[in-house]
C-alpha cells in the first residue's frame, strides 16, 4: 500500500515537472516572453538548485551557514576555465565543466568540513562568513582567473537558448537532494539537527554526516556556479560576496528551513520579484524590502495556516505543493 | 565473566571529584540499579559509561574490551545503548523516523544508492521500516509510527526513546530516570514494559531511579552512590536497610 502512495506521488511530481516545462517552455519558445523576462529563466534555476542545496546544511543539518557563494564562485570559476581553455563541441565540454565545477566546490566543502567539526550555531556562521571571503580573496589573487578583471567571453552554453538543459539540471538537483533528505545518510544529518548528542549515543558518526552535508551542498552550489558563469558570460570576484549568500539564505528562511518545496517557490518569488518592481526606479529596493518583510511575517502567521486549512484552498495547494 | 566491568572509575572537573573509585560488575541478564541523593555522581556515571565524558582514571570493560576513550557513536557500537533524563528525542522527526536512525548501523546502502533510489535501497529501507515497525509493537506505538514525535504525551515519549535505545539492539541497557514524571500507573506499565524488554530483546538494564517502588519493585541488585563514592552495593532489601544509606537519603 506504501508503495502504491509512493508511486502516485511520484507520478503527481512528475506531473507537474512536466507542466512547468510545457508552460515554461511554450512561452519562451513561443517568443511570448519579453527580453527581460527571458533574461530571468535560468538565474531563477540557478537559485533554485542554490536553495535547495543550502537548505541541506541550514534547513536539515541545521547549521547557519553564510558562505555559500563561495562554493558557487569555486564552482562557477573551475567551469568557466575549463570551457575557456578546452574548446570541445559544447555537449563534451560543458558536461565536463559541471562535473570539474561540482567537484572542485565538494572539495572545498570538505575544507570548510573541518572547523565544522569543533563549531556550531554562531560561532560556525561567522566562520562559514569568512571562508566565503577568503575564496573571494584568492581569487581576486590569483593571476589564472584574471584577479579583480574577471574573466569575460565564456561562451554562453547555459543561457536561455539552453533553458532545457536547466531546467533538466534543476530537476535533478531537486531530486538528489530531496533522495538524499529521505535517505538512511539523510535521517542521520536530520538527527544531528534535532539532537546531536542523542544522535551520537545511536551510533551516528555525527562528523562524518555533518562534513558530508556540507560536501554535497558545496557539490550542487558548484554546479549552480557553472551554470551562472555560462548564463552570464562574465566573471568578477565581487559577484559573490557575501550578500549573495545572504540572498540564498533570504530564499531558504522565506520557503521555510527543512522544505524544499518553499525553497524552489521563494527561489522563483525572490528572483523575478526584484525584476517586477523594476517600475517603481528608486522605491525599487525598498518596495522589495517592504514585500520581504510582509511575506515573512505572512508565512508565520496564523492567517496562513488558515487559508492552509480551508478546504478549496487545501485541494488547490495539496496538488501544487507536491512539486 | 560479567558483562559489565567498572573499576576505579572517577573523574575531575576542574578541582571538583564528581566521581571517585566507582566500581560496579553487572552479569548478563541482570536488572540492576544505581540509585543515590541528587548530585551523588549517577548521571555522571553514566556519561562516562557511554563515552559522553572522558573518565580521568579506571577502567570500563564491556566483555573484557576496554571501552575508555572510544567516542559515543562507537560505544553504542559496541553494545551500549542509553536514554536521557531530560528527553532527547529527535523532536522534528516521526516516531518511525526516530527508530529508524538507531537501525543506521545495522542496515546499510551506499550514499549514491540512497540519491538514486536503487534497488539496494527500496529493499533496505522496507526491511528497515519492518524492524522498526515490530520494536514500535512491543510498546504498543505501532498506531504513532507517523506522529511527529515532539507531539506524543510525555509517555509514550519516555517509552519511544527506550524503544530507540533497544533499536541500536544493545547488551546493555542505560535508562536513566525512566520513571521521572510519570504517575503511578505508567510507573508500574513502565516496570512491566523494562521487565518484558529484558527478556524478550536478552538484554541487561542498568537503569538510575528515585522511585523506590519502581527500584525494589524490579531491581535485582543495587548499587548506592552519595558524593561521588559508592555507599554499598547489594540486593534491594540489604541495601535499603543499610542505616548509612538511610542517612544519605534522609540526613542524621
Amino acid at each position: 500500500m506504501k508503495n502504491k502512495k509512493i508511486d502516485k506521488q511520484l507520478i503527481k511530481n512528475i506531473a507537474i515537472i512536466v507542466v512547468v516545462y510545457a508552460v515554461v517552455a511554450g512561452l519562451l519558445y513561443g517568443g511570448f516572453l519579453t527580453r527581460q523576462f527571458r533574461s530571468l529563466l535560468v538565474p531563477v534555476c540557478i537559485n533554485v538548485i542554490l536553495a535547495v542545496s543550502l537548505n541541506l546544511t541550514t534547513g536539515f543539518l541545521g547549521e547557519l551557514t553564510l558562505g555559500h557563494a563561495g562554493f558557487m564562485s569555486v564552482g562557477a570559476y573551475t567551469g568557466a576555465l575549463i570551457t575557456m581553455n578546452l574548446n570541445l563541441p559544447l555537449v563534451v565540454e560543458f558536461p565536463i565543466a559541471l562535473i570539474a565545477g561540482g567537484l572542485m566546490a565538494s572539495l572545498f566543502g570538505v575544507i570548510i568540513g573541518v572547523p565544522v567539526l569543533r563549531l556550531h550555531g554562531d560561532y560556525l556562521a561567522i566562520v562559514t562568513l569568512a571562508f566565503g571571503e577568503i575564496i573571494k580573496s584568492l581569487i581576486n589573487a590569483m593571476s589564472v582567473t584574471n584577479g579583480a578583471m574577471g574573466l569575460s567571453g565564456i561562451e554562453l552554453h547555459a543561457n536561455y537558448k539552453h533553458f532545457t538543459f536547466v531546467f533538466i539540471l534543476t530537476i535533478l538537483t531537486i531530486f538528489a537532494i530531496k533522495n538524499m533528505v529521505n535517505s538512511r545518510q539523510g535521517r542521520a544529518v536530520c538527527s544531528i539537527r534535532d539532537n546531536y548528542i542523542a544522535a551520537e549515543a545511536v551510533g551516528i558518526p555525527v562528523s562524518k554526516f555533518k562534513v558530508m552535508a556540507f560536501v554535497v551542498a558545496a557539490f550542487f552550489a558548484g554546479i549552480a556556479g557553472v551554470i551562472y558563469g555560462h548564463n552570464v558570460g562574465t566573471l568578477k570576484p565581487t559577484t559573490f560576496d557575501y550578500n549573495k549568500s545572504i540572498e540564498i539564505l533570504v530564499i531558504v528562511v522565506l520557503g521555510g528551513m527543512g522544505s524544499i518545496k518553499g525553497s524552489i517557490i521563494a527561489a522563483v518569488i525572490l528572483t523575478i520579484l526584484p525584476e517586477v518592481l523594476r517600475g517603481a526606479d528608486e522605491f525599487r529596493m525598498l518596495l522589495y524590502a517592504i514585500v520581504l518583510i510582509a511575506m515573512m511575517i505572512f508565512n508565520s502567521s496564523q492567517l496562513k495556516e488558515r487559508i492552509l486549512a480551508n478546504d478549496i484552498v487545501a485541494k488547490f495547494t495539496k496538488v501544487k505543493k507536491e512539486a | 565473566m560479567a558483562l559489565l566491568e567498572v573499576k576505579n572509575l572517577g573523574i575531575s572537573f576542574g578541582g571538583l571529584r564528581a566521581v571517585d573509585d566507582f566500581n560496579i560488575s553487572i552479569e548478563k541478564g541482570c536488572l540492576y540499579g544505581l540509585i543515590g541523593p541528587n548530585g551523588a555522581g549517577k548521571t555522571t556515571v553514566f556519561n562516562m559509561l557511554t563515552g559522553e565524558y572522558l573518565p580521568t582514571d579506571g577502567s570500563i570493560l564491556l566483555n573484557g574490551k576496554n571501552l575508555v576513550g572510544k567516542n559515543p557513536a562507537q560505544i553504542c557500537q559496541s553494545g551500549i545503548a542509553r536514554t536521557f533524563q531530560n528527553i532527547r528525542l529527535f523532536s522534528k522527526m516521526t516516531v518511525l523516523d526516530n527508530v529508524k536512525v538507531a537501525l543506521h548501523n545495522e542496515f546499510n546502502y551506499s550514499l549514491a544508492s540512497g540519491i538514486l533510489h536503487l534497488n539496494k535501497y527500496k529493499k533496505t529501507e522496507k526491511a528497515m521500516d519492518e524492524r522498526a515497525l515490530e520494536i514500535l509493537e512491543v510498546f504498543d506505538m505501532k498506531e504513532q509510527a507517523n506522529t511527529l514525535s515532539s507531539n506524543l504525551p510525555y509517555g509514550q515519549q519516555r517509552k519511544l526513546e527506550i524503544a530507540r535505545a533497544l533499536a541500536t539492539n544493545p547488551q546493555l541497557l542505560l535508562l536513566d530516570e525512566p520513571a521521572a514524571g510519570m504517575n503511578p500507573n505508567e510507573t508500574a506499565e513502565l516496570m512491566d514494559t523494562i521487565r518484558l524488554i529484558r527478556d524478550k530483546f536478552d538484554i541487561t538494564i542498568l537503569l538510575i531511579e528515585h522511585d523506590m517502588k519502581l527500584v525494589t519493585g524490579i531491581c535485582e541488585q543495587l548499587t548506592v552512590l552519595n558524593f561521588g563514592m559508592v555507599l554499598t552495593t547489594g540486593t534491594p532489601d540489604v541495601v535499603l536497610n543499610d542505616p548509612e544509606v538511610i542517612t544519605a537519603y534522609l540526613g542524621e
